[in-house]
């Protein structure tokens, strides 16, 4: 090795952020999983394009765009966040240990919280596209049969879901560095996003009549009761016999959006932490 | 420093001071400390009390500024898969800041020197461990580091690069190498200092040559290979040598002759075994070494 021609410089911390993200997106991009999630976006986009165009079901969505955005967009977008998050956050730093990649990265002059905010970005940059892939398809139908119409609660839907995207992977990262093992950090995420949230959802707002505003997928919520024409009602109470009254939440707008950012940033405190405390031992 | 995993120390107060520019071998079983040592030094674990320093740096205080203008290859890192070795190279350079005008001269140069240059832009996830090793020693060369940690660079190498990473090793002259290693003749061949370490403490730390003339018995040892059959008559020439204190057969064209410590001694008797013309075709310095180490790690048992 020669002698250096010129001495290194100082890298701040922020451009150390923007190199782990360009070089970890660039391995997300030429994995094979960012091509599966891409396909599974496609198939659910074309099943429902196949079956728009087949049943026309204008009625059963009230003849309105919303009402269309809301039966498509609305039924799937949560579920794209959730593949999303599991396949580009749901192993991002647990395969740093796993993989051993971290014993290439960790040991130079970078912080580890450039690591993993770099890395979260690349996923967050990731996911995105993916879900932005599906919005276009969707945005492609609904002109099509609603030419020149692109309703606002879509757009706030849209937005809300990229929300709800920015959450779920912090959560899914702060699950990535408690857990060594790749498969189970996955794991985790896809079962608690799209299971367990859900089922404490409805225990403690119908069985013990408790709003769960503690809950990432009550805040979620959002995305797709704003495609509704009127928009839910906070609370309703329904009488069942003459005993029993079950009562369900929805979260108003400001509740799903404060949910969100809370668990955006609690976990990614809680995340950054961890990832900070864990140690490379074989 | 110390290091604790619950109940089971991994490394005890260990207390090393390492400067100026040499090779320094760190040497030890499996399970004393080296590696858990060597991962304090970078970042990878944090030490239970004490400090690892770089350059007076703290490393867990501050590890950007330690790792600054030190360079590590610890275990076996894995590159991500879907990048080329010079594109995970680049990026080590963007972190270190390697001039964007340097960067591929230095990449280059690197990858050139563990021989891989012909692979730069195919993906790592297609690499053997052996190549992917190859890169991890060619990315320690990358920012022309002052310090460089080497946890057994030769893991996973065949026999050329094992001895491409010991000329690697050796030419990096002006700077600070601590490497660890279970080979100790490469340690002999690269290092002129060793450090060893049992049950996470430190046994010495001393030149290989202080080392070897105080533990390796009451003089060195060195191990002769020869073209045929070492017989009788062979063997007791070679102890008629003057310093040889035993001649001990290893096999049918091995032997191993104790000598006493003098580097003199060395001269004259590598002179005089080839001077007898019974067929010496190697003589091989590293037992001296081996010798310290077995009756170091013996003595702490």
């Amino acid at each position: 090795m020669s002698e250096s021609d010129a001495t290194n410089a100082r890298v701040s911390t922020l451009t150390q952020i923007g190199i782990i993200t360009k070089y970890n997106f660039l391995n997300y991009f030429r994995a094979r999983r960012f091509y599966v999630m891409l396909a599974i976006v496609l198939i659910i986009s074309l099943l429902l394009t196949v079956a728009v165009a087949y049943y026309q079901p204008f009625e059963f969505v009230g003849g309105t765009a919303l009402g269309f955005y809301g039966a498509g967009w609305g039924s799937f977008a949560s579920f794209v966040v959730i593949l999303s998050t599991a396949f580009f956050g749901g192993d991002a730093i647990s395969s740093e240990f796993q993989n051993r990649t971290g014993y290439f990265l960790v040991p130079n002059p970078i912080r580890r919280s450039a690591i993993y905010i770099g890395k979260w970005l690349a996923a967050l940059i990731a996911s995105s596209i993916i879900l932005g892939a599906f919005a276009l398809i969707m945005i492609g139908n609904g002109l099509y049969y609603f030419p020149g119409t692109i309703p606002w609660g879509f757009v706030e839907s849209l937005a809300f879901a990229w929300l709800y995207l920015i959450a779920a992977l912090s959560l899914a990262f702060a699950f990535s560095s408690l857990f060594k093992s790749s498969s189970i950090s996955i794991l985790m995420s896809v079962i608690l996003l799209l299971f367990v949230f859900s089922v404490v959802d409805t225990v403690s707002s119908i069985v013990i009549g408790i709003e769960p505003w503690y809950s990432i997928t009550y805040g979620a919520g959002i995305v797709t009761n704003i495609l509704m024409d009127p928009f839910p009602a906070h609370m309703t109470t329904t009488k069942v016999g003459p005993r029993f009254t079950f009562t369900s939440f929805n979260a108003t707008v400001p509740e799903g959006l404060a949910i969100l950012l809370a668990y955006f940033v609690i976990m990614a405190v809680l995340g950054l932490w961890l990832f900070e405390k864990k140690e490379f031992t074989s | 420093m110390t290091k604790k995993f619950g109940s089971f120390t991994a490394v005890s107060d260990l207390n090393l001071k390492i400067q100026g520019t040499k090779c320094v071998g760190f040497l030890g079983p499996n399970g004393a400390g080296k590696t858990t040592t060597m991962k304090m030094f970078t970042g990878l674990i944090s030490t239970s009390s004490g400090n690892a320093l770089i350059n007076g740096v703290d490393v867990k205080k501050d590890k950007k500024a330690a790792l600054a203008s030190c360079a590590t290859l610890i275990e076996t890192p894995e590159i991500y898969p879907a990048l080329t070795p010079k594109e995970a190279m680049s990026m080590l350079c963007e972190i270190r800041g390697v001039p964007k005008s340097e960067r591929n001269k230095r990449i280059d140069e690197a990858l050139a020197q563990v021989k891989m240059q012909e692979w730069e832009t195919k993906k790592v996830g297609s690499f053997s461990k052996g190549m992917k090793q190859r890169v991890n020693v060619a990315s320690t060369l990358l920012s022309d580091p002052e310090v460089i940690i080497l946890d057994e660079p030769s893991t996973g190498l065949d026999p050329r690069g094992m001895s491409e990473v010991r000329d690697i090793v050796k030419s990096l002259g002006n700077r600070l190498v601590f490497m660890s290693s279970h080979l100790l003749a490469e340690v002999t061949e690269v290092c002129q200092e060793v450090a060893l370490i049992d049950h996470g403490k430190l046994l010495v730390y001393d030149t290989i040559e202080n080392v070897t003339s105080k533990f390796a018995g009451k003089g060195n040892a060195v191990e002769v290979r020869f073209a045929r059959d070492v017989d009788q008559a062979v063997s007791g020439r070679l102890g008629s040598i003057a310093g040889v204190q035993s001649v001990t057969k290893l096999n049918e064209r091995q032997v191993r002759i104790k000598y006493d410590s003098s580097v003199t001694s060395q001269q004259s008797l590598f002179e005089q075994v080839a001077g007898l013309k019974v067929g010496a075709l190697s003589l091989d310095a590293a037992s001296g070494l081996e010798e310290a180490y077995l009756s170091l790690i013996k003595e702490t048992l």
